[in-house]
């Protein structure tokens, strides 16, 4: 008899620490979740979304005076015809990859701990994905004639030329968003049920009746949602690793030196991973200190996407070195110049930001304690995002403005308008991401249970 | 005795643990149409009420097919009927550079069959249920199990099921109306 025990004891101390920490049942997570949306938001809150909203605003403004006026307002100039607007785009594309990975890629390998995590990182995925959109649709210049992109039969009986690359990311990008935006609803119909079945006025019941299209909880139902999830899931897989590779290909394909690598797309896809779980992690520091989500969300949550941005950002590390190796390796005078050019040209403040932040930064998390200090996550999570911000600004800008011609050559500055732009897009953002935390359920309640000890039906059997 | 309007008995269960048995029990009893109600999927209840692997995996199969065909047909003729035109010396149809393309709209066609496909199967939206008329039932999307046995089955009958369900261990045993 005590050795049954003893061996339990030490069956104990093998086993991870559980997933959902403290005292809690069902019920208790039901409530905790559940209660978010039902009761006011903290003054936290409405501060941060009037600022929010400001910001938004902010962009509203400087969109309509570009319409006004055209891109002239911008800083482009005539080498560097893509400016801020890609650099802005390729960030926001970037940070979205996280959401899909937590929820497409960990659920394949069976990572039970994304379920604390999955509903606002994929709510963080759409919204960053629709602050991306806004500048290819903008930077156009004349967006009345924004349809041209796509295949649309028109009077002028043109189509759109499915060799460019350019068109590959239209699908690319329209189709994560599409499908991000159906996985997050799928995970979202069981926890409507939950607030519908909650809720206390009418209005909340109608709305949430109808979110929730008449689900009851039936197994029947869950036997066909699973495997839809499953499939969903398997779906996302190779887009999400596709769509950073199609972003990549967008300069990969040109023939400008310092864009015109096969290292591109891996190399694209650990950038926009690493982003994204720095901004999931940016995001769920002060969210579950705000909300009290501590025994959720818990700090071995932290440590874990931690470790992928260590992993992440030395595969990005390693991409940089690599691209030096073949800029001198293929003993072309353009490439090594384009590398030689970055490192120590007029653009080698960027380089520099750019390799400390995501380069030397992550390798903090080498250590335990670096990990689970949530100053330094929180502080190391955003000096990644200012970090790929600066990525896509060096290979964007630093390689446009000294291409093959000397006589070409000219330095890019920024004008007020494309700060403006680029602010304005938080705004846009955190807008819809306050707004998400105010009225859905912020984390997935029915995974969270899943995941719970109680949740396995051999619970408190002794094997 | 029988009231006209009754949709069936509904019983509660405690734990994953409790609807397990259960949902074992009334399949071995020889029910049919009955249903579990749980809070999230419970790992192993399928096999327990003998459930047949979901065809959701065949409708996105059909799905992905029909997106790819979709993109490449649409690439093909539009580049090499609707508007034929060289760029940079390439094919009309160049398909290598036309893959991307039919992948990208192979996972719509999927996502969007594994959506529509699972609302089919389970037949939602269905915005009135008659068990959302029971008050209890609400707690199936909190903290309780739940089995469902219908007055369609052949072996309804109201005494002999609510003993039954009793028997195996349900509680605050309800006949929901329609």
């Amino acid at each position: 008899m005590s050795d049954t025990k003893k061996n339990i004891e030490q069956m104990n101390d093998i086993q991870e620490a559980p997933l959902v920490q403290g005292n809690h049942t069902f019920g208790t997570i039901t409530e905790k979740i559940s209660s978010i949306t039902e009761t006011p938001p903290p003054k936290g809150w409405w501060i941060a979304f009037l600022f929010s909203l400001s910001l938004l605003v902010l962009l509203k403004v400087s969109i309509l005076y570009l319409i006004w006026e055209g891109t002239g307002i911008w800083g482009l100039n005539n080498p560097v015809g893509w400016g801020w607007a890609i650099v802005n785009f390729v960030f926001w594309v970037g940070i979205g990859h996280a959401g899909t990975l937590i929820s497409a890629v960990l659920f394949l390998f069976r990572q039970k701990w994304r379920t604390a995590i999955n509903r606002f990182a994929e709510a963080m995925t759409i919204f960053a994905v629709m602050c991306a959109l806004i500048f290819p649709g903008i930077h156009i210049g004349r967006v009345w004639v924004a349809y041209y992109m796509f295949p649309i039969p028109n009077q002028m009986l043109m189509w759109p030329n499915f060799r460019s690359p350019l068109l590959w990311d239209v699908f690319a990008v329209g189709t994560y968003f599409t499908v991000s935006l159906l996985f997050w609803y799928v995970g979202l119909i069981p926890d409507f049920a939950t607030l519908r079945d909650r809720a206390k006025t009418k209005v909340r019941r109608l709305i949430f009746g109808i979110l929730s299209l008449g689900w009851r909880s039936s197994n029947r139902h869950w036997q066909n949602y699973e495997q839809a999830y499953l499939m969903l899931a398997g779906l996302s897989t190779p887009l999400v690793l596709s769509v950073h590779s199609i972003v990549s290909t967008d300069f990969a394909i040109s023939l400008l030196p310092g864009w015109h690598t096969t290292i591109f797309p891996p190399y694209f896809v650990a950038g926009a991973i690493f982003s994204g779980f720095a901004m999931v992690i940016t995001l769920a520091i002060p969210v579950r200190w705000i909300y009290g989500l501590e025994s959720i969300i818990t700090m071995g949550h932290l440590d874990k996407m931690a470790k992928i941005m260590l992993v992440t950002g030395s595969m990005v590390g390693y991409a940089y070195s690599m691209e030096f190796f073949i800029a001198w390796y293929s003993n072309n005078t353009y490439e090594s110049f384009a590398f030689v050019n970055r490192a120590f040209g007029p653009y080698a403040w960027a380089y520099w930001i750019m390799i400390s932040c995501n380069v030397i930064v992550p390798q903090l998390f080498w250590f335990k304690k670096l990990r689970n200090s949530l100053p330094v996550l929180f502080i190391a999570s955003i000096f990644a995002n200012i970090g790929m911000w600066f990525e896509r600004f060096v290979i964007v800008i630093s390689s446009l403005s000294r291409d093959y011609l000397p006589a070409n050559w000219d330095y890019y500055t920024p004008t007020m308008w494309d700060v403006s732009l680029f602010l304005g897009s938080f705004g846009l953002f955190f807008t819809l991401f306050l707004l998400f935390l105010r009225f859905l359920p912020i984390i997935a309640i029915s995974e969270v249970k899943g995941v719970m000890p109680e949740a396995d039906p051999h619970h408190g059997d002794i094997h | 005795m029988i009231p006209k309007n009754i949709y069936g008995i509904l019983a509660e269960f405690k734990d994953p643990k409790e609807i397990l048995r259960a949902a074992n029990a009334v399949r071995k009893e020889g029910y049919i149409n009955y249903d579990c109600h749980t809070p999230f999927p419970v790992h192993g209840l399928d096999d327990a009420m003998g459930l047949k692997r979901s065809i959701v995996g065949y409708i996105v199969g059909i799905g992905c097919i029909a997106g790819a065909s979709a993109g490449l047909i649409l690439q093909w003729w539009s580049s090499t009927i609707a508007y034929p035109i060289v760029i940079s010396g390439k094919p009309l149809f160049s398909w290598q550079a036309f893959m991307i393309i039919t992948f990208v709209l192979m996972v719509l066609g999927g996502a969007f069959s594994a959506l529509i496909g699972m609302f089919h199967l389970n037949r939602l939206p269905t915005f009135y249920h008659p068990l959302f008329n029971s008050e209890q039932f609400k707690k199936s999307t909190d903290d309780k199990f739940f089995v469902s046995i219908e007055f369609s089955d052949p072996r309804f009958d109201i005494e002999d099921t609510k003993k039954f369900l009793t028997s195996i261990g349900g509680v605050n045993i309800e006949v929901v109306e329609e």
